[in-house]
């Protein structure tokens, strides 16, 4: 189509641009007429037909192709299709046909305008042209006149430049050579006025010519001058700088001098780093006086302040001033500077410890801290500076040891705290009883002395906590993000501190001392419940505290709650147990005097209960008071009411006089054995020194059973008469009355008490055991 | 096998006096003696038939009282001594003597098929140990390796070292000393060291134990509150001269070196009342065996304190390189403390408890009931330590 038409066409005209027949999309034709202008051009094929039905070029049936042949076209279609579609194709492309007229007679009239201008300027410009030829040649008659006359001036003026030329030249060499001959007293002048600057770049000027000419003797001499000059100059700058009293930037222009001079730079850095090293030596000094015993030594924040503005200070300026002078030095002087800069660091950091470890005894962190952040913060300038010197790692690993260092005083602190609160226990609960009045309740006692201890705990975790606050600057460092926080403060304070408490408790239970009872009974109580609460709230609440306040992101492992727990909970058992031996003991104490210093052979007839039955009693009652105040009542077997106890001791009278009746009807011998060994087969045995529980009954059933067991090895140890055999009736009768509400199961009462009064009937020549009711008025009346 | 299974033998009366008979080491054999006050009291020789766990038994009478000790010569299969009570109108004392069995009985128990009818064979008393100014007995102990003529008796709180002579018939107060101190001291337990030329004799008393050299009677070592409360019994490692162990009220049995009294070299809490015995194996120390009020018996493995903490030492040459060398491996293994066994067959207080000084893998154990229980060290330790 209009392609088509183009394509065999000159570049220059502009393809597709045209209006096309309006029925045509506008994008797909013109995508179409890119197609073509590329096809033109050479270009890739594939670009521009990127259209599935992309005509092939060749194809001579195409209407639009280069090679269409109108003859192939026509047999193609009459071939190829039905009457109908030929009609169509037929209307089609007359229509076609049409519109491509239209289109050429457009653009005829569009370009006819500009075809007639184009052709009068090209007319004009032709007689203007015409006119110019004239004036050229004109141009080119001067010009040649002017070139001749201009040649004609040089060669008489060539003369004359040249000697001009020639005394300019040698007037410059001539200022050259007044500035070398003034040169020396220039010098001198300059170093007179200490315009040293000034001195050392004429030297700088002049150095190279004299270097050339020193073959000329007034050279020769002028250098010779110059360089006694120089070296007088250079002495004077070594003196200044050696003086060192300027400060630091003067003598950095002291040595860059020294170097324009030509000094050998290596021995000028030596001596710097000397000199800069005298320096910071001398803060060093000033600090270590601050450090010093006699003086009062600022606090640990002014030091820091010092140390940091004066030796860091210092040594960034050292650092600075070395880097820019010394930078030619390469590497080789780098390292001298790392050098210098570690063990001078190394100095200052052992001082800073000597003035940390003092701080180590106080209890204000926050002051530490705040030390601590700005050594820390000081640093960093230089480390950054000094990355090889590891001025910075260093600071952060004293910091990280400060740290350390602090958590174990928190833990010793608080380990303090728990000895000096169980001290004031202790004190509470020695110190006399005023009459009438109790001093403070154990209960009481027990809050106190948990109370105290969280808020230490607290207080501990706040003041740890200041190590990790956002504005510090190392609080971002991964020691202080994770194992701080992890190992050091859950781990260490915290888990460290809960173990140590029990620790401490459970040495307690195997003090030497057992005898005595070096630790009062109720201690060991106070101890055990305190042990018990923190099993079941205070640890987790505790490590939830910490855990929250301390976002642990360690994944290294952490002790599990249920483990510190279980350790609380072990040692609050043995705490209660030992409780249980010491009280028993000291009940069976009394008990085992009392049968082991009476003659029971010559006893008399019991009237009475013995007073040690009743101390007995008493101390028991005592007992299960104090426990009442700390731990629940717990569970007892039922079957105790006032009444049922009443028949039920009736009842064990009578049953026990039914036991050892036949023993004193001398037919069988082994009567008594019989019946207590089928009784035992059908009781259980009874574990004396047996774990407890955390309860009261459980308590002083463990009490009541170690007492009643040493009565009962006391009593077999001994030969009863007749008398002293009822005697320890009463007795046990006594003890049935009041101490079976104080058990869990009364059953073991009796079964314990029945046992002894039957090894005492086996123990006595002649038993004639007292009438139930005689026992019982006895007892009653007791 | 059946025959780890506990024999058990029981007597009619109470009992809490046992004994291997000492100077025997080819039978089996335990003494008994047993408490009655209304009955004549009772010696049970006991012979344990091992091969067929079979007991034989032949009873001697004791008219003298209820026996609270017995001990046997360690030279003389015949002879023991007893500490027993002798109750006279509303006096109770506690004496001691020293008695021969009939010959027959003595390494015998050809048991007569009528022995239950026949009249029991009474003891005969060989001496008296005369300690009327001294007060009650508590016990007697005979010189381990002696000749058996030399005996010490505890009485209240004098030590008696006494010298039989004339075979025997004949005691003879050799030297003595006392405690001295506030309170009624007295000892409770006593034993001879068989090391030292058995020239040391330990005791207990209260909560102290105390070493004497029986030569001049002084004292040489005290162990203050060795236990909490009162000590029991006391035992010498047969193997190593400075260790003995001890038990008590406090429900521990302590292992004490006695050149350093300051702490025990080991404690062990296993019962759970008083420990009344403690007895040292005689061949392999680790074997401790320790009878309770709890009714226990229980028998403990301290390898580590003991003269073979390596296990046994090979040492008999014949034994394969092969063999040789597996030991040698097992002894690197570090070997623990433990309980071996805790035997329950008592149902009350156990008082006693001894080995039998022929067979060391067996022990008899005796409660106050009257029950004795014969019993062995388990098959696999015995043979963990032999091989």
């Amino acid at each position: 189509m209009a392609a088509a038409a183009t394509a065999g066409s000159s570049p220059g005209s502009g393809p597709g641009d045209s209006p096309e027949g309006p029925e045509a999309e506008a994008p797909e034709r013109r995508r179409k007429a890119h197609g073509m202008l590329k096809l033109y051009y050479g270009l890739s094929e594939g670009e521009g037909a990127g259209r599935p039905s992309g005509p092939d070029p060749l194809d001579p049936t195409d209407l639009n192709g280069a090679h269409f042949d109108p003859e192939v076209y026509l047999d193609k279609l009459r071939r190829e299709c039905p009457l109908a579609q030929l009609m169509d194709s037929e209307t089609d492309m007359v229509r076609q046909i049409r519109a491509l007229d239209s289109d050429m007679q457009t653009l005829v009239y569009e370009n006819y305008n500009k075809f007639i201008s184009a052709t009068d300027t090209i007319r004009k410009m032709k007689n203007d042209f015409r006119k110019m030829e004239d004036e050229m040649d004109r141009l080119a008659t001067n010009m040649a006149v002017i070139t001749d006359f201009s040649a004609r001036i040089s060669a008489t003026l060539q003369d004359r430049h040249e000697r001009i030329t020639k005394l300019a030249g040698v007037h410059a060499l001539l200022r050259k050579l007044q500035f070398l001959f003034e040169l020396p007293s220039r010098l001198t002048k300059c170093v007179e006025l200490g315009a040293y600057g000034q001195a050392v770049r004429y030297q700088g000027r002049a150095q190279a010519v004299l270097q050339q000419y020193q073959h000329l003797p007034s050279f020769r001499a002028i250098q010779d001058d110059c360089q006694v000059i120089t070296a007088r100059l250079a002495q004077q700058l070594r003196q200044r700088f050696r003086e060192g009293g300027s400060g630091a930037p003067e003598q950095a222009e002291c040595v860059e001098l020294l170097l324009a001079l030509g000094e050998p730079a290596e021995e000028l850095c030596e001596e710097f780093l000397v000199h800069a090293r005298g320096r910071l030596e001398e803060e060093l000094r000033s600090l270590e006086a601050e450090l010093g015993p006699s003086p009062p030594a600022p606090d640990v924040l002014e030091f820091t302040d010092h140390g940091g503005s004066g030796f860091v200070g210092g040594l960034c300026h050292v650092a600075a001033a070395y880097q820019e002078l010394f930078a030619a030095q390469g590497p080789a002087g780098a390292e001298k500077l790392a050098a210098f800069a570690q063990e001078l660091g190394s100095r200052y950091f052992a001082l800073v410890e000597r003035r940390l470890a003092q701080e180590q005894g106080g209890g204000d962190n926050s002051l530490l801290v705040r030390a601590l952040d700005r050594f820390h913060r000081r640093l960093r300038a230089p480390g950054a500076l000094l990355a090889a010197a590891g001025l910075a790692d260093a600071a952060t690993e004293i910091v990280e040891r400060v740290a350390r260092e602090r958590l174990g005083h928190h833990l010793q602190g608080l380990q303090a705290a728990f000895l000096g609160c169980l001290t004031d226990v202790r004190q509470a609960l020695a110190a006399p009883r005023v009459a009438g009045k109790e001093g403070p309740g154990l209960a009481e006692l027990l809050a106190n002395v948990a109370s105290s201890i969280l808020s230490h705990i607290k207080a501990s975790l706040a003041a740890v906590h200041l190590f990790t606050a956002k504005e510090v600057s190392f609080s971002n460092k991964p020691y202080f993000r994770g194992e701080f926080c992890s190992q050091g403060v859950r781990e260490g304070l915290i888990v460290g501190f809960v173990r140590s408490m029990c620790q401490t408790a459970q040495s307690f239970c195997d003090s030497p001392g057992e005898k005595g009872g070096a630790t009062p009974p109720a201690l060991l109580l106070l101890l055990s419940r305190l042990c018990l609460d923190y099993e079941t709230a205070t640890i987790s609440y505790i490590l939830t505290l910490t855990d929250e306040q301390f976002l642990v992101q360690d994944q290294s492992p952490v002790t599990p709650v249920s483990t510190l727990c279980a350790e609380a909970r072990e040692t609050a058992r043995r705490l209660l147990t030992h409780y249980v031996k010491v009280q028993g003991l000291v009940i069976s104490q009394m008990l085992r005097k009392s049968v082991e210093t009476r003659d029971w052979l010559s006893t008399l007839e019991p009237r009475n209960v013995r007073a040690v039955m009743k101390r007995v009693v008493e101390d028991t009652t005592a007992i299960d008071v104090q426990v009442g105040l700390l731990y629940e009542e717990g569970v007892r077997k039922a079957q105790s009411s006032d009444s049922s106890k009443r028949t039920f001791s009736v009842y064990s009278s009578s049953r026990q006089q039914g036991r050892y009746a036949p023993s004193y009807t001398p037919s069988a011998p082994m009567d008594t054995n019989l019946l207590s060994n089928i009784q035992k087969l059908f009781s259980e045995r009874i574990d004396v020194f047996s774990p407890v529980e955390f309860n009261k009954v459980s308590v002083l059933t463990g009490i009541i059973k170690i007492s009643l067991k040493t009565l009962l090895e006391c009593v077999r140890l001994r030969t009863f008469g007749r008398f002293g055999l009822q005697q320890v009736q009463v007795d046990c009768h006594f003890l049935q009355l009041y101490l079976w509400r104080f058990v869990a199961d009364e059953e073991l009462v009796h079964l314990l008490l029945d046992e002894v009064v039957a090894s005492a009937a086996l123990r006595c020549p002649d038993p004639v055991p007292m009438e139930p009711s005689v026992v019982e008025v006895i007892c009653e009346r007791g | 096998m059946e025959d780890d299974a506990p024999v058990i033998y029981g007597l009619e009366f109470q009992a809490r006096a046992l004994t291997p008979q000492t100077a025997e080491t080819d039978a089996i054999r335990f003494l008994v003696g047993t408490q009655s006050l209304k009955y004549d009291n009772q010696i049970h020789i006991i012979d344990f038939d091992d091969e067929n766990n079979i007991i034989n038994k032949n009873v001697l009478l004791h008219q003298a009282g209820e026996i609270w000790h017995i001990s046997a010569s360690p030279a003389d299969k015949g002879v023991l001594a007893t500490c027993y009570n002798r109750t006279s109108d509303s006096k109770v004392l506690t004496c001691a003597a020293v008695w021969r069995m009939p010959k027959e009985l003595e390494s015998g128990s050809h048991e007569s098929p009528d022995d239950s009818s026949s009249t029991a064979q009474t003891l005969e008393l060989l001496c008296h140990l005369d300690n009327t100014a001294h007060g009650n007995m508590a016990c007697v102990v005979w010189e381990p390796m002696g000749d058996g003529k030399k005996i010490i008796s505890l009485a209240d709180n004098h030590i008696l070292l006494w010298d039989l002579q004339e075979s025997s018939s004949q005691a003879v107060l050799a030297s003595s000393a006392s405690l001295e101190g506030k309170g009624q001291l007295r000892f409770t337990s006593g034993r001879w060291s068989p090391h030292h030329n058995c020239t040391q004799v330990a005791t207990a008393s209260d909560t102290t134990l105390r070493g004497w050299d029986t030569r001049n009677m002084s004292q040489i070592y005290c162990i203050e509150n060795a236990h909490g409360q009162l000590v029991r019994d006391l035992d010498f490692n047969p193997n190593k001269q400075y260790y003995l162990a001890s038990c008590g009220d406090d429900c521990k049995v302590k292992f004490w070196d006695t050149r350093n009294v300051t702490e025990p070299v080991k404690t062990l809490e296993e019962h759970s009342h008083w420990v009344w015995n403690v007895r040292y194996n005689h061949s392999h120390d680790q074997l401790v065996l320790t009878g309770s009020s709890d009714s226990r018996v229980i028998l403990s493995n301290m390898v580590s304190i003991s003269s073979e903490p390596f296990g046994h030492l090979v040492d008999d040459d014949d034994i394969s390189d092969q063999e040789d060398h597996r030991s040698e491996e097992k002894s690197k293994e570090p070997l623990q403390d433990n309980v071996i066994a805790t035997y329950e067959e008592h149902e009350d207080s156990v008082y006693a408890v001894d080995w039998s000084s022929a067979d060391p893998w067996l022990f008899a154990s005796l409660s106050y009931d009257g029950r004795l229980v014969i019993n062995r060290v388990p098959r696999a330790l015995k043979y963990h330590i032999l091989l």
